[in-house]
Order: structure tokens, then sequence, then C-alpha cells
């Protein structure tokens, strides 16, 4: 397990570099985008339209921020991670068409998206669940928004963030998923579980 | 008898959503502390030190401590004269969402537009219960999807017994995973109908942590949940570790000799509930929190 202080845009050879177990911190941009933006975006892209922002040039985040108005622009209140495996559908496409290389979120995605990672050159880098004022704390600006008719929570946030962190590489470019590992550990915690309870 | 006016409901509404979105109730934040010190591995440890930090941030700056504030969910218990409560709580919760502020979440279920203000049809939704105190009870949840979507239900056979409900249980728990935001609280009902069985699953996260069922029949059964499930290894944030569970409660109701509903409430480690006891003269009480100074 080793430390490391990724500037965005993060290389291909520096993603692939990352190992699951790995701590990461982020500095540079990152666009949240949640169910309805996912599906927008490749609604777009299928119709040959340019989307607003290039997920590939800084880290793709899911998250639905608190905002608050404040005068022309908005100040970030909290920003914690939203549970990713809602995205498990749209996000190996979305990998594929964005160049998307960098994805925040929590609880981990499916294998399919862990193929993706490792045919494309991504990981998935988790941060804690429900944190959201230390994940704001991290957030120097918000350099703008997309997509507002989405919704607050499901519009496109642009934040720029620093040393954003600790975020735990949980699924790196080799296909390894800290996940899955846990995972099998469970397994075998389930059968005894299940000898205690008589079932 | 004299009446408790609208606009004292409404602050104290707005009070309610203010405390349960920034700080959690002691007996929540006491678990946290005990499961961070009994966490071993570098992840889980990581896991549980992020939490705790984000608690004293968001106590410190008054700000929600997650950005998912929820749906709000409202159990009233009915006391004195008081005016149209569905129409003041309504009216605290527009108002705390953009002085709080809370997320606006509340979307229609089919075209998903968002009003921005967290108020819908049937949103917020609340219980109303018939009360005999001198007193007005409100206790707001407001509940985060992450947790909320991991729920499950189901109308098992009566032959499978006590036996379905504990299979039911453990793979509930093994679908949810890492994805409601463990160390969870588990809301079980069991028995009712199935609207009755789901309420009463959310009913008992409402309970505090180390209170036990009076049937001691159901208070043996959530200890040996309890006690089964909680090692289970999926651990904080389902990165592996000793502890999986805050809690397991369970409240049951009668049910048709035909029938053995069970059903799962999940509740993330942020297990924000807050009420207060609002009485004839004006006094209010808050029964999970401290204002300042007290």
């Amino acid at each position: 397990m080793t430390e490391r202080h990724l500037d965005l845009p993060a290389s291909e050879s520096d993603v692939r570099g990352l190992r699951a177990g790995d701590i990461v911190y982020l500095t540079g941009t990152l666009y949240t985008a949640r169910d309805e933006a996912h599906m927008r975006a490749l609604e777009w892209i299928k119709e040959g339209k340019a989307i607003p922002v290039d997920f590939g040039r800084g880290a793709l985040y899911h998250c639905g921020p608190i905002m608050k108005k404040e005068g022309e622009g908005w100040k970030i209140v909290a920003a914690g991670p939203t549970t990713s495996s809602r995205m498990n559908g749209l996000e190996a496409e979305f990998i594929e068409k964005t160049g998307a290389r960098l994805v925040i979120g929590k609880g981990g995605m499916n294998k399919a998206v862990g193929e993706a990672m490792r045919k494309f050159g991504a990981a998935y880098l988790a941060f804690t669940g429900g944190a959201a004022v230390l994940a704001a704390q991290r957030v120097r600006k918000v350099a703008g928004v997309h997509w507002l008719d989405l919704g607050m929570p499901e519009a496109v946030w642009v934040l720029e963030a620093e040393d954003f962190g600790p975020l735990t590489v949980g699924m790196d470019a080799e296909g390894k998923s800290l996940f899955e590992e846990v995972a099998k550990r469970i397994d075998k915690n389930a059968a005894e579980a299940k000898k205690r309870l008589g079932i | 008898m004299k009446s408790i006016p609208d606009a004292l409901i409404e602050d104290t509404v707005v009070e309610l959503l203010r405390f349960a979105v920034t700080r959690l109730p002691a007996d929540v934040e006491r678990a946290l502390e005990r499961i961070y010190g009994e966490e071993t591995e570098a992840a889980s440890k990581m896991q549980m030190k992020a939490i705790l930090e984000n608690l004293e941030l968001a106590k410190k700056t008054g700000t929600p401590l997650c950005q998912d504030t929820g749906i709000h969910v409202f159990f009233v218990r009915l006391g004195p004269k008081s005016g149209d409560l569905e129409a003041i709580i309504r009216k605290a919760v527009e108002r705390g969402t953009k002085e709080i502020p809370l997320r606006p979440n509340a979307v229609h279920p089919l075209t998903r537009k968002n009003p921005g203000n967290n108020l819908g049809i049937h949103m917020p939704y609340i219980y109303f219960e018939p009360g005999t105190e001198d007193y007005l009870e409100i206790t707001v949840m407001p509940k985060g999807a992450g947790s909320e979507n991991m729920s499950q239900m189901a109308m098992l056979t009566p032959s499978s017994g006590e036996k379905g409900v504990k299979e039911f249980a453990l793979s509930t728990l093994l679908r949810a995973g890492g994805n409601p935001c463990p160390p969870v609280l588990i809301g079980m009902g069991i028995g009712g109908s199935a609207d009755i069985c789901m309420g009463l699953a959310k009913k008992a996260l409402l309970r505090p942590l180390g209170s036990h069922n009076p049937d001691p029949a159901v208070a043996s059964l959530e200890k040996t949940l309890f006690e089964a499930l909680n090692g289970i290894g999926i651990g904080p944030m389902g990165l592996g570790g000793k502890n999986t569970l805050l809690g397991f409660h369970i409240e049951h109701a009668f049910c048709h000799t035909a029938s053995h509903p069970v059903a799962i409430n999940i509740q993330c480690w942020a297990a924000r509930r807050a009420t207060a006891r609002i009485h004839p003269d004006g006094k209010v009480e808050y029964l999970t929190h401290k204002k300042e100074g007290e």
C-alpha cells in the first residue's frame, strides 16, 4: 500500500500504476455525475451532440452535492459520494465514450465496469460514504455547473479540488478489486453465520 | 384546551431538521466511537476515522454531515389541539431546505422532475399517531437513499418460521454489501400485513441503540441475529472489518394465521433522528439533542 498525490488530468500510465489498496489524493478538476447525467451524456454522444465537459480532463465523481447560491456563483456545503453501483449498467460505456480514467464513489462497481477499467486504463477510487463536510473542505472552488435542469443532485458540477482524499483504490486497471476480495472473505463468514443461526 | 401556536410548531420542526442533519444522537455517536476503537485493519480504521472527523466538522460548522439529507419522514404523536399539522410541517420542510440548507431530493416518481423544495404529493410523509399526553411530540427521520434502496420485504409462508426470518436477514444483508454505508442499523418488521410490516421495520430504526424489544422472544431473536451477522466481514463502507452493524432492531405485530410477513429497512451509519415535545405553555423539550448552552 502506497500513498500517492496525483495531479489531474492523470495520464494512462499514472492510472495503470495504481494498485488496489493504495491511498490517493487528487488535485485538479472533479466532475460530478449520477444516474441522470450518465444517461443524458450517453444519449447526447449517441446523437453526435457535444457534451459540456471532458470527463477525461479530470475525475468523474459519483456525487450529488448540496450547493448554496452566493451572488453569481455557488458555495459548496456538503459533497460526499453516492452509491456507485446504481451506475453499474452505464459505466462501462461511459468510460469508453467519455475517456473518464478515474471514477470516485462509494461501495464499488461490478465486473463489467472492472473489465472496462482494465481495457481502457481506468480506476475506481472509494471515498468514505457520508463524509460530506470532509469532502467539501477539499474543494477550493465551484467552477461551474451544467445541466442544472436535472436538479441539484443530478446536475454536473465542476469542482476544483486540492488534495481530495483520502481515497482508497478500490478497483485498479489490472482488474483487481478490493470489494471482490472482501466478498470472498464474506462468503466464508456467511457459512459460519449460517451454522450459528441453524439455517 | 389551549392550542399550540402554528409558528412555534413550524420553528420547532425547522430546528429538528437542523439538529437531525448536523449532529447525530449521542447513542449513535458513542457506537461509532466504539467501533473505531475495535477496528484493527488499516482500511476499516481509516473509514471510521473519516466518519468521526466528519462528525466533528459538521458539528463545528453547523453544516449537514452528509450531502444526502434524505427525504423527510415524520412521526407525530398528537397531543393538545393544534392547527393543520401537515401544512405546518410542509412549510417547515420548505424553509429548512433553504435555511439549513438541505439538498432538494424529492422528485416525481415517473417524470423525475425536481421542484427544488423537497415537497410533493405525500412528501414529506407523516405518520400520525393518536396520543393522550398534554404535549405534541414530533420526530423527524431524514432518510437517505443509499440505505433505503437496500430495503427488502418478503411474504414468507408460516411453515418457514423463525428459520425463514433468519435466512431473509442474512440474504438481505449480503445483497446490500457495502452499498448502504455500513456500519448499518437494521430495522426489521415481523408480522402485520405487507404495509404494516415495512412500517414497523422503519419504526424500529427510531429506537435508541442498545434498546431491546419488550417481548422476550423477539428480543432474543434481535440478539441472535446481531451476534451472528455483525462479524460477517462487510465492515465499514464495505471495505472489510470486524463490525458491520450498529444494531439489529425488530418490531412486531400480530398477523393473519396464514401470513408470515418480514421486512428490512436499512439505516446507514448516519442514523439521523430528532424528537421534540411541544407543551401548550410554549415550552419545547428536545429529547435527542441538546440546545446550545444546555
